[in-house]
């Protein structure tokens, strides 16, 4: 069953893009409409969901050198195996580590810690390609945690000083214009209403853009049919800047998350979603 | 003869520290040092590609917004570097401005290193009627021509500002697509001629 409705709903999506291009601007707001109402139909066969329940398994079960699992060792903000609106309330900071860590971050550091995996061993491949079939594990373990903080708020800890400075670094990171295009996140995500080619562009510092920026994340890409994180959305930003690729799980990403979900604080995050 | 040197040496702080700095200037600090350790190079992609150069850093530390004594010193700096083509012509032809126009690929990691890159016009511009799906970031320069003319002062500002948008506005959002050498003069002739030539359908 599930299938066929993808297959289908991939014919709808791909005709839809097609209509996209040949049609005149006032069709675009149509065109967001339709992508949303699929979105609607696909939500009890989202794709995601097979993830989740892959990073389930990979969250109990007892792994790595050290043969511990996550769900007995790693502390994601509420204690030891609390997976339930964890997601929504990183980036925090743990003692731990002492650092400020986002969700992708945090479990590799339990990987790492925790279960004795290398991390050179997960920054190796740490997204999924086009011609790879499945995620890495990592992303089957985002997509779980982040599943569990379904129909919750968004309430990264801005109160935290450490939080807040994090969130200072990541604003100034995004005014930071560099490279041959003299580009800055905020070249394409500092106002409003603004769009490259038909891609609109959140303004990620109001509260409504960074919402539509955070929203959907981790999520199944119809592109590709390839599951991704937040984490590789930023990567594919810096790549766009023409800027040299941000180091997998590093402090930059982590500002540049705190400083977009925080912005979304208090707006309802939908859950594992579906991307074009 | 001493003291003009002394002078020059506490002049260059002196600008520096009566910029009215918007981005508070400990967290750029440590944004800074945070980037500068973050990145890897990947395919064409270096770190030098990190550093500022002056004009960035004028424009990220005021918010993209120096004040205007300054901002038309660097616009002068900016225009005095444009280069013109050897033949004095600057109109070139519409059909491969078009082409060149509708690509965007060019000096990201998973890209070919190295030339011909594309325009990225259709990023950020409405142009071409035909070309329903474009960008909005730099405003439509739908009817340029017919609305301005071809004249010679015309196609300099156009050729000039493709060269260098910075020449003109110090912070623009637009690259610098001459000054960097992604684009050479032959291009940005195409580019002019889509904009302002009679016979691009631009103008019709």
């Amino acid at each position: 069953m599930r299938k066929p409705r993808i297959l289908g709903a991939l014919c709808a999506i791909t005709s839809l893009g097609i209509a996209h291009a040949q049609t005149a601007e006032v069709d675009h707001a149509k065109a967001d409409a339709e992508f949303a109402k699929f979105r609607a139909e696909m939500e009890d066969s989202n794709p995601a969901e097979l993830f989740e329940l892959k990073g389930e398994e990979l969250w109990k079960v007892k792994r790595g050198p050290k043969s511990v699992s996550l769900a007995e060792s790693c502390d994601l903000g509420l204690g030891v195996g609390k997976v339930e609106g964890a997601y929504v309330q990183m980036p925090r900071y743990f003692a731990d580590a002492n650092a400020v860590m986002d969700a992708e971050r945090r479990i590799v550091w339990c990987m790492v810690e925790k279960q004795g995996f290398k991390f050179a061993d997960i920054a190796k491949k740490p997204f999924q390609g086009a011609n790879d079939t499945n995620p890495p594990e990592i992303t089957s373990l985002v997509t779980f945690v982040a599943g569990h903080s379904r129909n919750m708020k968004f309430a990264v800890p801005l109160k935290d000083p450490k939080v807040k400075e994090i969130w200072e670094i990541g604003k100034e990171i995004t005014n930071y214009r560099a490279g041959p295009y003299d580009f800055s996140c905020n070249t394409c995500h500092g106002s409003d209403g603004k769009r490259i080619r038909m891609q609109n562009l959140p303004n990620i510092g109001t509260h409504e853009g960074a919402v539509k920026g955070v929203m959907g994340w981790p999520g199944y890409r119809m592109t590709g049919g390839v599951m991704l994180t937040h984490q590789w959305r930023m990567n594919d930003c810096f790549r766009q800047q023409r800027f040299p690729e941000p180091k997998y799980a590093s402090d930059t990403v982590t500002a540049l998350l705190t400083y977009m979900t925080a912005n979304a604080n208090g707006a309802v995050y939908k859950g594992p979603g579906i991307k074009r | 003869m001493t003291k003009k040197i002394i002078l020059a040496a506490l002049a260059a702080p002196c600008l520096a520290a009566s910029l009215p700095v918007q981005a508070d200037a400990a967290y750029r600090g440590k944004a800074i040092e945070t980037i500068k350790r973050d990145f890897q190079p990947r395919g064409q992609a270096d770190l030098d590609r990190l550093a500022e150069d002056g004009l960035q850093t004028i424009c990220n530390r005021t918010g993209n917004n120096p004040p205007e004594y300054i901002a038309k010193r660097l616009e002068a700096d900016q225009m005095a570097a444009v280069k013109y083509p050897a033949d004095g012509k600057l109109m070139g032809d519409w059909k491969k401005g078009e082409k060149l126009a509708q690509s965007g690929r060019g000096f990201t990691w998973s890209d070919k290193p190295g030339l011909p890159v594309g325009g990225n016009c259709y990023n950020c511009h409405q142009i071409s009627p035909k070309e329903t799906a474009f960008g909005t970031v730099g405003p439509t320069l739908l009817h340029f021509g017919k609305l301005r003319g071809n004249t010679p002062e015309t196609q300099k500002y156009v050729y000039s500002k493709i060269f260098n948008a910075k020449a003109h506005n110090v912070c623009s959002d637009m690259p610098r697509f001459g000054h960097v050498d992604a684009l050479k003069p032959e291009q940005i002739k195409d580019l002019v001629a889509l904009l302002l030539d009679p016979e691009s359908p631009v103008n019709k």
